[in-house]
């Protein structure tokens, strides 16, 4: 087998390992503490008998064990059980408002990856001069700054003040991509600031660091052109930490997208579980929490994957 | 020494906040969450100087208290993850073998899911106060902390005078409290001004959301919640507890980068 297959393989397999260690956390994290479900839904005042019956029917008399395997089982087959508080089926629920997110962050995404290898190229090319130190004082600044006062900010200033694009972000099914796209024009200008920073940053480390190489100050000793120079030499190898550096920051788009939702009231994801997580309905919060991690690990996962394929000490073994 | 002008600000504003907060019942001009005027949002005058909130309560006073609150459970928070994290990052550095591999596994397995999505499945079962709180977010970022000291640790582990130390027949207490600690402090420190900025952001985001500081009891991120309403009629009061986060946290990051900057250098000097 050749080592790339290998290493891809192990590292798909550590991914879904630790996706199932995961859900056990996730699960554990919920039943362990001392916290008690059925107290939480009917309150301090409930007798002692619906109590009881209220964790019969949840199943909270099974073992631990028996109710993680139900409860992953039926996760397996799409089945995330039945909402608490609305008595609703979760899939179903989810599944309205994921697509919702995802079209969120795709087009946060699309606006702020070109942008932030774009502003990383420009502030490498004029390092230490003003566009360098002036994107450096950027983002340390909104580094600083969590995701609600930058949408706040901008919902005063633009939404309010000078009325372009509106503040609450309401989007459905029977809406054209236009319409869409102006109802989330604000969150998503919000989530390009945020993620921008970090991205812009890291870019311009890795491109640093594979510019400082010994091998391009050899390809420059040698008289190559800087044309040549980046074509053979440093594209090939920024493609994985840019990459990386993507892909942390699309994770790091899951946990803002939480945030944004609420302040924009948003139909997505963040929103149903930040309610929920108030309203106590643990199947829903472990339910939303397992799909979070899970696009989180899976973009870690892509990272990697895409790193050990772009190595081409890898592609070509001795 | 030669502070530069940015760390100066930095320190002037970190000082004032810290300083504010402590003696925020002698500063502040109305009660926390005393009502002191029947017009909500009043704009500033000179009797309530940032004009009254979504209750009628003063604002300057609400920011005051609020920040008393923020910084004293970022701080409460910082200090339990440092103790936690050097504590066991220490230990597995120093003992190694499965004690290093099951702490570094599980702190693995904590760093792959986002801190902010796990504190909400846990708050989901856990009765929301401060205490809690506390423990919640200082123990999830414990495992940076541990990574760090960990790392450090190694590196200092190998050194001639812990050597000599183990071959003097030291225990384990006093290689890691009398050789390590001191050596891994000025590191861990240059952390500690970052792990800051990440809870005043952490508990405000989460306070933010309803399920952090439970109101009457003011706190930054609470304020911003409680006035937000406010902001679609073009009423800015949500904007300066909002503005305090930022600046709070953008004068610590000043202080810490210059840390870090001095603490790096001292090490370049020294040839190490």
């Amino acid at each position: 087998m050749s080592p790339v297959v290998k290493l891809l393989a192990q590292r798909i397999a550590l991914g879904l390992l630790l996706l199932f260690l995961v859900s056990i956390l996730i699960f554990v994290g919920t039943i362990i503490l001392p916290g008690d479900v059925a107290q939480s839904i009917l309150g301090q005042s409930a007798t002692p008998e619906a109590l009881a019956n209220l964790r019969r029917d949840l199943g909270l008399n099974d073992p631990p064990v028996t109710r993680y395997f139900n409860w992953l089982f039926g996760v397996l087959q799409g089945d995330l059980g039945t909402a608490l508080t609305s008595g609703q089926d979760i899939a179903t629920q989810i599944g309205a408002r994921l697509g919702n997110t995802l079209f969120l962050a795709f087009w946060a995404a699309v606006i702020s990856v070109p942008l932030a290898i774009f502003l990383g190229l420009l502030a490498v090319r004029y390092r230490d001069r003003w566009p360098d130190k002036l994107i450096s004082g950027v983002t340390l600044a909104s580094i600083s700054v969590p995701e609600f006062v930058i949408a706040y900010v901008l919902i005063f200033f633009v939404a309010v003040k000078l009325r372009w694009g509106v503040s609450v972000a309401t989007i459905n099914d029977s809406m054209s991509l236009g319409d869409k796209l102006y109802a989330i024009a604000l969150p998503v200008a919000v989530l390009t600031l945020v993620v921008l920073a970090h991205m812009m940053r890291m870019t311009r480390a890795a491109i640093l660091n594979v510019m400082q190489s010994a091998y391009i100050e050899t390809a420059e000793l040698k008289g190559l052109t800087m044309f040549t120079i980046i074509r053979r030499h440093a594209f090939p190898n920024s493609i994985a930490p840019i990459v990386n550096v993507v892909m942390l920051n699309l994770a790091y788009l899951v946990v803002g997208v939480v945030v944004i939702e609420v302040v924009f009231v948003y139909p997505g994801m963040g929103q149903y579980l930040v309610d929920h997580v108030s309203k106590r309905d643990v199947p829903v919060v472990q339910a939303c929490g397992l799909i979070f991690a899970a696009v989180y690990i899976g973009l870690n996962l892509v990272a990697d994957v895409v790193s050990i394929l772009t190595n081409p000490r890898l592609r070509h073994p001795k | 020494m030669r502070i530069p002008l940015a760390a100066l600000i930095g320190l002037f504003f970190t000082a004032l906040f810290f300083l504010t907060a402590i003696f925020a019942p002698w500063i502040a001009p109305y009660g926390m969450a005393e009502v002191v005027s029947r017009d909500i949002w009043a704009p500033s005058s000179a009797e309530f100087l940032l004009g009254t909130d979504n209750l009628g309560r003063d604002l300057l006073s609400r920011m005051i208290y609020g920040g008393r609150t923020t910084i004293f459970i970022a701080t409460a928070a910082t200090i339990l993850s440092f103790t936690t994290g050097s504590v066991l990052g220490f230990l597995a550095a120093v003992v190694g073998g499965w004690v290093d591999q099951v702490l570094s596994r599980f702190v693995d397995l904590l760093m792959s899911i986002p801190s902010l999505i796990f504190a909400l499945v846990v708050l989901s079962v856990m009765p929301v106060t401060v205490p809690v709180l506390i423990v919640v977010m200082g123990l999830l970022d414990s495992t940076r902390v541990y990574r760090l000291a960990r790392a450090v640790a190694v590196d200092i582990n190998v050194m001639d005078y812990v050597e000599a130390a183990k071959l003097r027949g030291e225990g384990r207490g006093w290689i890691i409290f009398r050789e390590i600690l001191p050596n891994a402090l000025s590191p861990l420190v240059a952390e500690m001004g970052l792990r800051f900025i990440f809870m005043v952001l952490f508990v405000s985001t989460l306070s933010f959301l309803g399920l952090g500081v439970q109101p009457p009891m003011a706190d930054w991120g609470g304020l911003v919640k409680e006035n937000a309403d406010g902001i679609v009629y073009g009423i800015g009061a949500a904007l300066y507890p909002a503005i305090a986060i930022a600046t709070l946290a953008i004068s610590v990051n000043l202080v810490a980068d210059w840390v870090l900057n001095r603490t790096t250098s001292l090490k370049g000097g020294r040839g190490g």
